[in-house]
């Protein structure tokens, strides 16, 4: 996937995103990160397909269409009304795929993201991580090859957090797919791509670049000092990007 | 420590059964201190019961004249069910066209708002001039009266739909119709509930104004009919009884439709939901 010089107007005269460049790998993980207002979820939903960009375009390699994409949102966003299986069923049932046919998958995409025993629960008796693990599922529950997430896990508390952070490592893992993630935390950024992207705000635009490398992804990762380290980096490129606007 | 948790839990507990027990026996006793009131006020005014009958007389009367009250219950009923049905049918009806195409919204949501504006006993004889049948009379006035809540919390509802998982449908490839059912019914379901427990009260009162206006010309047998019919004759406590009825007729449909509204969203809304405190 590729972005090539992308930049939105809205309507009321905001410029949300200008000359915006960005290359996404198969198989890579990068992260967006930025300030709040910096673009970031209007990048992602560019990306999506929800909107069109004002300049510039964005163009994908090889064939693409909608079940190869998964899309998490910072709300879990399920439907009140239905099951958590239902729920994971949707993307499945907007093919025209029946429930019976579906279970298996439903039920793979569950016992994944560990909820393997709440197919029938409604989500309002779930916990904010566990909604926002069904929302993973049913982003999953397509086999996408592109994962976008838009903060998924930023309301939910850090134990919570660093927990859904080694999960959603492991299944990239298992489905090796490509991952693209928007936060504005450094830490998290850090721990989970393989490449982080700064944002700077007003215009919303790409400000650095960086690469993050790092043998394994664990708690021993967390605590390193090589880990610190580059989150003193990261943190440091981002006040840079936020400082010259 | 654990002790003082203890009252405090029982106190909880208590409060909770007294109100429970409350609810009921709070309205029932009030109801009854009225009839009794209302009993002693004739009683010691010696009040003669062609101007006001107790309450004792007007129970008397509701089974002495069953044979007469009691199908004319189910006529107005029925007028009102039948109504009530159309006015889904069409409240419904005309909000999924109206969020389907803004141009039918902006051509005919006018007619439905002059509609309900306009009072029902303006329109009423004007309809019985044009429609021969009485029955389909009667249903044209109370349909008139009770499917504006419908239409209009319909179309509140269906535009109501979570603006992310409208993004989802469309990122799934989602067609038009399989947004509509499987998004935007399900997103205005408690609004319409909400609409059809208003309605149902309407339609009662559009098939009883509708039933006065109609009045004796044609062969009329629904309560609002007894009504004008008994006071023809003075029969007041016979008025009486057929007013308890149609409170009574209010409030059945009015049970059932909130029943109705709690057993279809009791697993997700808010408003169904039983608060564990
Ligand atoms: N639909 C919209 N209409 C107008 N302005 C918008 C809209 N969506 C976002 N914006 C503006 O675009 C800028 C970037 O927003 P957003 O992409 O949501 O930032 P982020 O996700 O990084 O916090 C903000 O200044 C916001 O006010
Ligand atoms: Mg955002």
């Amino acid at each position: 996937m590729r972005m090539d010089g992308v930049g939105k107007v809205f309507a009321g005269g905001v410029t949300a995103l200008s000359g915006m460049n960005l290359r996404v790998a198969t198989g890579e993980f990068v992260s967006l990160l930025g300030p709040s207002g910096c673009g970031k979820s209007t990048a992602l939903r560019l990306i999506a397909g929800l909107m069109q960009p004002t300049t510039g375009k964005v163009s994908w390699q090889g064939k693409h269409d909608s079940g190869d994409l998964g899309v998490v949102f910072q709300e879990p966003t399920l439907m009140p009304w239905a099951t958590v299986e239902k729920n994971v069923w949707l993307p499945l049932r907007l093919r025209g795929e029946s429930l019976p046919d579906a279970r298996p998958r439903i039920a793979q995409a569950l016992e994944m993201v560990g909820l393997g025993s709440f197919a029938n629960a409604y989500p309002r008796e779930l916990s904010g991580g566990m909604k926002m693990r069904v929302s993973i599922a049913r982003a999953l529950v397509t086999q996408p090859r592109l994962i976008l997430m838009d903060e998924p896990f930023a309301a939910l508390d850090e134990i919570t957090r660093n927990k859904m952070n080694d999960d959603l490592l492991a299944l990239r893992d298992r489905l090796g797919c490509t991952v693209i993630f928007v936060t504005h935390s450094v830490f998290e950024s850090v721990y989970l791509s393989d490449r982080i992207v700064v944002m700077a705000p007003r215009p919303g635009r790409v400000a650095e670049e960086l690469t993050v490398p790092a043998p394994r992804r664990d708690e021993e990762f967390r605590t390193s000092a090589d880990y610190a380290a580059q989150c003193r980096a990261v943190s440091a490129a981002l006040s840079r990007a936020t400082g010259d606007a | 420590m654990t002790e003082a948790l203890d009252t405090e839990e029982t106190a909880r507990l208590r409060r909770a059964r007294a109100e429970r027990i409350g609810r009921w026996l709070m309205p029932a006793l009030t109801i009854v201190a009225a009839l009794v009131i209302w009993d002693r006020i004739v009683v010691w005014n010696q009040i003669p019961h062609y101007i006001l009958p107790g309450p004792g007389l007007v129970a008397q009367t509701l089974v002495k004249d069953w044979a007469i009250l009691g199908p004319a219950t189910w006529v107005t009923l029925k007028i009102a069910m039948m109504a009530l049905s159309v006015a889904v049918i069409g409240g419904v009806g005309l909000a999924v066209i109206f969020s389907l195409s803004r141009w039918a919204e902006m051509s005919f949501y006018p007619f439905a708002v002059v509609l309900q504006v306009t009072p029902v006993v303006a329109i009423a004889p004007l309809i019985f001039i044009y429609v021969e049948n009485r029955t389909v009379g009667l249903l044209l006035c109370a349909w008139i009266v009770a499917f504006f809540p419908i239409l209009s919390n319909t179309s509140l509802g269906l535009r109501s739909v979570d603006r992310n998982l409208a993004d989802l449908y469309h990122i799934y490839g989602a067609s038009r119709w399989q947004r509509l059912i499987h998004l935007q019914l399900p997103s205005a379901l408690p609004y319409f509930l909400g609409g059809l427990r208003i309605a149902g009260g309407l339609s009662l009162i559009g098939a009883v104004v509708a039933e006065y206006v109609a009045g004796t010309a044609g062969i009329g047998t629904g309560l609002a009919f007894r009504i004008l019919e008994a006071g023809y004759r003075l029969n007041i406590p016979r008025m009486f009884a057929a007013l308890a009825l149609i409170a009574a007729l209010g409030v059945l449909i009015f049970a059932v439709l909130s029943l109705i509204s709690h057993l279809a969203l009791r697993h997700w809304h808010e408003s169904a939901l039983k608060r564990e405190s």
